[in-house]
């Protein structure tokens, strides 16, 4: 497996982090009156946007390394 | 004597030594993680139900420290893609990013192991537990910036809203009587099995993060005259140190929500 392949890995993973840290943030009551704060909302938007950045990169990384092997 | 496959794959491979090589050892190395995570994993579901101390560490510093790993993976890739272009001082840019990422990494881990070692928890001999910041101590008497813990929310609930509100901030100085104290102790290793295995698992991943930074500078500036004469062997040594990068990153990827979010 190539740094490619492992990258490509890495990539979806950390993709599904993003989304998923997302979900986490905006539905987790951190506020004293069990609301969701102010920092978990600026934090699930910026994962949100990452989560969006990281497949529009994925796709462009395997564009640039089409013939690089993934072994 | 000449070195066999460190550019040309073998035949029953399909692979250069050295990625064979470090395929063995990343294997090696998810097993030892992955003893740790099972210890985790199996220390948490064994814990009573609301004993189980959450909320514990400061999640926008762990999320920051996130992104500057993702981006590190990120530098580490294009560094290689320009060196298989043949454009080394695209490659030298990239790479230096990923060191600096690497370096932030740690810096911003420092700082969290040292909020850890200087948040105390003082349990007085009345029954009173506090929690906070030290900002004094001497024979007399301990000054902590931080709260009483509210028992009827129950021990580690208490502690978690403790916690949460001096991340944030909050708190008033508290003076306590060096005599009044039954027991006192920082959120050190030695605190509690989630602290213990918290370090350990850090601990472990950031050697991994110095160690991968420094094989990475190795080859980034003194091992860089390999480029001219040997530029293939030079590209397989950065894919490999990129592959362990990767393992690094990934590490963390699952530390990540399992420490700080779950």
């Amino acid at each position: 497996m190539s740094l490619k392949a492992i990258h490509i890995l890495f990539i979806i993973v950390s993709t599904m982090l993003c989304f998923g840290f997302a979900a986490w943030a905006f539905w987790t009551p951190s506020g004293a009156d069990q609301s969701v704060s102010r920092v978990n909302l600026v934090m699930g938007s910026c994962s949100l946007v990452l989560g969006l950045g990281l497949l529009v990169y994925g796709r462009y990384f395997l564009k640039k390394l089409k013939d690089v092997s993934y072994l | 004597m000449e070195i066999p496959y460190t550019v040309e794959p073998r035949r029953d491979t399909g692979l250069y030594n050295a990625k064979v090589g470090i395929w063995l050892f990343l294997a090696s190395e998810v097993m030892l993680f992955g003893a740790l995570f099972s210890s985790y994993i199996l220390l948490r579901v064994g814990a009573d139900i609301g004993e189980w101390p959450q909320g514990l560490l400061n999640v926008p510093i762990g999320t920051v420290n996130t992104l500057v790993l993702i981006s590190s993976s990120v530098t580490v890739v294009l560094g290689w893609a320009a060196l298989k272009q043949g454009n080394f001082a695209k490659y030298r840019i990239c790479q230096t990013i990923t060191l600096l990422c690497a370096c932030a990494f740690v810096g911003i881990k420092s700082y969290e192991y040292y909020d850890k070692f200087t948040h105390y928890q003082v349990i007085t001999k009345d029954g009173k537990v506090f929690d906070g910041h030290l900002v004094s101590k001497n024979k007399d008497q301990v000054v902590l910036h931080g709260f009483e813990i509210d028992a009827s929310k129950g021990k580690a609930a208490g502690v978690t809203a403790a916690h949460k509100a001096s991340h944030g901030g909050h708190g008033k100085e508290i003076e306590i009587k060096t005599a009044d104290i039954q027991k006192i102790g920082n959120y050190g290793p030695a605190h509690n099995t989630y602290t213990s295995i918290y370090f350990t698992l850090t601990g472990l991943h950031a050697l991994h993060v110095i160690g991968g930074a420094l094989v990475m500078g190795y080859i980034l500036f003194p091992g860089a005259g390999m480029w001219k004469t040997e530029p293939e062997r030079y590209t397989n040594r950065v894919e490999v140190s990129g592959l362990f990068w990767h393992f690094v990153d990934l590490v963390w990827i699952f530390l990540f929500p399992v420490l700080y979010l779950l």
